[in-house]
């Protein structure tokens, strides 16, 4: 749906972006991952125009997003800034309002628009008065999100949208995020430089360094196949995390025990990965859960140190490493 | 002009006419050139934060305005604008155009950098991001600026009076002129409380939330031009002629109100600054002034002296004045300061006024030469038996004699001087004297009389505007009521006089005052 090719973007005598080419496909979420002053702002700014290239073409569904007018463009792509920058001086609704206003909606739809979308965001209807001064971080950054979903645009970009949270509202607000089904259906291009946060949410991540894509792939294609020493150092810290993030039971499958007894409890689909499993047991008070394989119609149920058995065992039968 | 002790309030309220006129004239001044100036500044400022190299220079350039003394720039407006509203206005909004421009810059360049790319983000377009996102956010700071603005409006638009547009400065220098407190506070007291309301009123806005700023924004064009159309424009026409004469000449039994009583004269006339009279008048702005009559303007702008046929204007008698307890401290200072006595006549003072104020040459120099030719000149003798403190009033004249009075006490005694030149008016200087921040300072008799000791009618009568018998009374009412000692007089007699340009009085046949009011009655 989106396709970047050969972007370069210069500034004075740094290149911030150099030679830069990629594709997004139709609701996919592409996370572009790197260190602080890689490229990444610059990379997505040029997608709606805020940074023109200097060479390079940008196309979104076949057309060149020069053929259009930067504002007309611009009123079709939501955008979340790295740092929120809502209107200090406008309200919550007014803020989330912007762009209908702009788009000419009549009062009422912006209203009820911007009602549903609280309700979303798990915000109280009060908070439609409120300013932005009177937000928390966690509140601010939510708006800023309706802000950029409000017209509804099949496109969102986002720059380090949870970079100025907490761990804890931050991981909060990753769950809300992969729950919204606003989200669900949108080609989503977001910024980051938390690895964590970029397997977590990325359907696909590029991984930047110094104005180039080392790689793009998978989550896990980024860490069991990496290309070069550059990916697998930047993956290190948080190897296991990101591991138990990648792989899902489905991959651990054939390492699991058969049979079992089914407990009362309902069962976990086979797709969930194992981080996520493993937070299951801690909220779980039983020794075992049950996991359904919808495709092979197979129920396991596990304990957590077959979980781990499992784990080590698919991770010795992988090529590297 | 006042015959028993009036009180303040007593003044304003017999003054309420001319007190609502001038407070009125005051905020139109103010607001009409407030209204120019964020009409200039506010498009100007916002004009050089989208270029940024030109921002330096645009804000130079206001800042180089605003250290412009504000006498000096209005008396730059006469050439070009002449004299009343027009050059008032000018001026003020050149001084109110720094604070506005300066805060436009700063306010919109202060708009956080990102919440300007959101508004791009969004897709506003420039102007709409400049209308929704940058003037309201930077809105608290530019009203600060206007607030600025206006504050030094209403203190500049006391000068405003200087060169005939009205306002509280009427009052103010009118009765600094006249020593006359009343007066000075009547114009004063209104100044400071209408500076005091405003910059409450605006600090009340600054403050208010961004919505009600909104509506403020809206409403403040239409307040302003409201505020400004309290100022309609004195005219000035409706008379054949008009004269110009300064707030001191308006309120004096021996100036306009004398006109009035003994010859009947009516005359369009506004009030103006003596710095400013003269080129005016040159400038065929004002037909009649009223001045002094050795002048050195009279020669350098070809003026003629109206003859004062019914002998309204006092002798005024140049002589120093000086305090007793100095007399006794410095015992060499009278015989010293009364070498100039009788020396210097009408002619001769004329010649030297005229070599400061056309050739421009300095009061020392001046006083040098002449002390030089007369055979009075001895160099100093730099001596440090004590410091003799010599004031002076601020017009060219004062500075001559105070350069003098300097060069014969250095020259004759091992006193050492100290000159406080340029102290305002009559008022400003005789305070200064009995206050005892000065020695000595050079009047004139008719002013010692009229502006300071205020007699009855009945005693002024009784002078005759004889020039021995004024110079007795105001030498021994000085001494009775203020221990002060009227030194021999220097000679010349420097009084009002009523002049009008040499080619146009030829013209009309105008001599003597008289024939100024027969001209005036004619069809
Ligand atoms: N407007 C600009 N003018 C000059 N240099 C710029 C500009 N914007 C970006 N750069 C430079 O380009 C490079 C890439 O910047 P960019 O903002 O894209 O980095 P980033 O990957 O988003 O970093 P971060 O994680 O810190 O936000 C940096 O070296 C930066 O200094
Ligand atoms: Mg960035």
């Amino acid at each position: 749906m989106i396709k970047a090719e050969h972007l370069i973007k210069t500034f004075g005598q740094t290149t911030a972006v150099n030679n830069i080419s990629f594709e997004v496909n139709e609701g996919e979420n592409l996370v572009l991952l790197g260190t602080s002053g890689c490229g990444k702002t610059t990379t997505l700014k040029m997608l709606n125009r805020l940074i023109e290239p200097d060479s390079g073409t940008i196309t979104i569904n076949g057309n060149n997003i020069n053929a259009q007018l930067p504002e007309d463009l611009r009123r079709g792509i939501g955008y979340v800034l790295q740092n929120n920058g809502l209107f200090p001086h406008y309200t919550v609704e007014e803020n989330i309002s912007v762009v209908p206003n702009l788009l000419k909606w009549d009062k009422k739809r912006t209203r009820e628009r911007v009602i549903e979308l609280l309700k979303k965001l798990h915000l109280s209807d009060n908070y439609l008065t409120a300013y932005p001064n009177e937000l928390s971080g966690g509140q601010q950054q939510r708006i800023g999100l309706a802000r950029a979903l409000v017209a509804n645009p099949p496109v969102l970009l986002m720059d380090e949208p949870f970079g100025a949270l907490d761990n804890v509202t931050r991981s909060k607000i990753h769950q809300e995020f992969k729950a919204l089904d606003e989200l669900k259906r949108k080609t989503i291009i977001m910024v980051t430089h938390d690895v964590q946060e970029a397997f977590e949410l990325g359907d696909r991540i590029a991984l930047m360094d110094k104005g180039k894509i080392v790689q793009m792939g998978t989550p896990s294609d980024l860490l069991f196949n990496p290309i070069n020493g550059f990916v697998s150092n930047f993956l290190q810290d948080q190897r296991l995390q990101l591991e138990f993030r990648a792989i899902r039971l489905t991959d651990l499958w054939e390492h699991l025990p058969g049979g079992g007894k089914t407990t009362s409890k309902s069962s976990l689909p086979a797709e969930t990965d194992v981080w996520t499993t493993l937070e299951g047991f801690k909220f779980h008070n039983g020794e075992s859960m049950s996991v359904l394989h919808q495709q092979k119609n197979e129920l396991k149920t596990i304990t957590f140190g077959q979980l781990m058995a499992a784990f080590s065992e698919h991770k010795t039968q992988q090529p590297h490493e | 002009m006042n015959e028993h002790q009036q009180t303040l309030f007593e003044f304003m309220r017999q003054q309420s006419d001319k007190l609502a006129v001038q407070t009125l004239q005051h905020i139109g001044l103010t607001f009409i050139s407030l209204f120019i100036a964020v009409l200039i500044g506010l498009p100007l400022g916002i004009y050089i934060t989208r270029k940024k190299q030109i921002s330096g220079f645009v804000l130079g350039v206001a800042g180089v305005l605003q250290t412009i003394p504000s006498i000096a720039l209005l008396g730059f407006m006469i050439p070009v604008l002449g004299i009343g509203a027009k050059p008032a206005i000018v001026a003020l909004l050149l001084y109110a155009l720094l604070p506005i421009i300066r805060n436009t810059f700063t306010g919109i360049t202060g708009v956080d950098e990102s919440v300007k790319e959101a508004a791009f983000a969004m897709g506003m377009s420039r102007w709409q991001v400049l209308f929704k996102v940058e003037l309201p956010l930077a809105m608290p700071v530019i009203l600060a600026g206007i607030r600025t603005a206006t504050v030094i409006n209403v203190g500049v638009a006391t000068l405003a009076s200087y060169i005939a547009a009205g306002g509280l400065g009427e009052f103010i220098f009118g009765g600094i002129s006249l020593n006359n407190t009343n007066m000075i506070l009547a114009g004063a007291i209104p100044a400071a409380l209408l500076a005091i309301i405003f910059d409450f009123l605006l600090s009340r806005v600054q403050r208010l939330n961004f919505k009600k700023v909104r509506k403020v924004v809206i409403a403040a064009p239409v307040i302003i031009i409201l505020l400004s159309t309290l100022y309609f424009i004195p005219s000035a026409y409706g008379s054949k002629l008009t004269a110009g004469f300064t707030p001191e000449f308006m309120g004096r039994q021996d100036g306009n109100l004398g006109l009035q009583s003994k010859y009947g004269l009516k005359i369009h006339t506004i009030v103006i600054n003596d710095a400013v009279m003269y080129k005016a008048a040159q400038e065929k702005q004002l037909d009649v002034i009223s001045g002094y009559s050795t002048d050195g303007r009279l020669k350098a702008f070809d003026l003629v002296v109206l003859n004062d046929d019914k002998k309204i204007f006092p002798p005024y008698y140049a002589a120093p004045i000086v305090r007793e307890d100095a007399l006794k401290k410095f015992p060499l200072l009278e015989k010293t300061l009364n070498l100039l006595a009788g020396t210097i006549t009408d002619s001769v003072m004329t010649a030297l006024n005229y070599k400061i104020d056309y050739l421009h040459q300095t009061p020392e120099r001046v006083a040098k030469d002449f002390l030089t030719e007369n055979n009075l000149w001895k160099p100093a003798k730099n001596g440090h038996d004590g410091t003799v403190r010599i004031g002076s009033k601020i017009f060219g004249e004062q500075y001559i004699l105070a350069s003098m009075y300097m060069m014969l006490i250095k020259g004759y005694t091992n006193y050492d001087v100290a000159t406080k030149t340029g102290l305002g008016g009559t008022k400003i200087c005789f305070d200064a004297l009995t206050n005892n921040q000065i020695d000595l300072y050079p009047e004139y008799t008719g002013t010692g009389l009229l502006a300071i000791l205020q007699p009855s009618a009945a005693t002024i009568n009784t002078l005759h505007g004889d020039k021995d018998s004024t110079y007795n009374y105001v030498k021994n009412e000085f001494k009775k009521r203020y221990d002060i000692k009227w030194l021999q007089p220097i000679g010349f007699n420097n009084a009002y006089a009523l002049m009008m340009r040499q080619q146009q009085a030829k013209k009309l046949n105008i001599k003597t005052i008289s024939d100024l009011k027969r001209y005036l009655e004619s069809k």
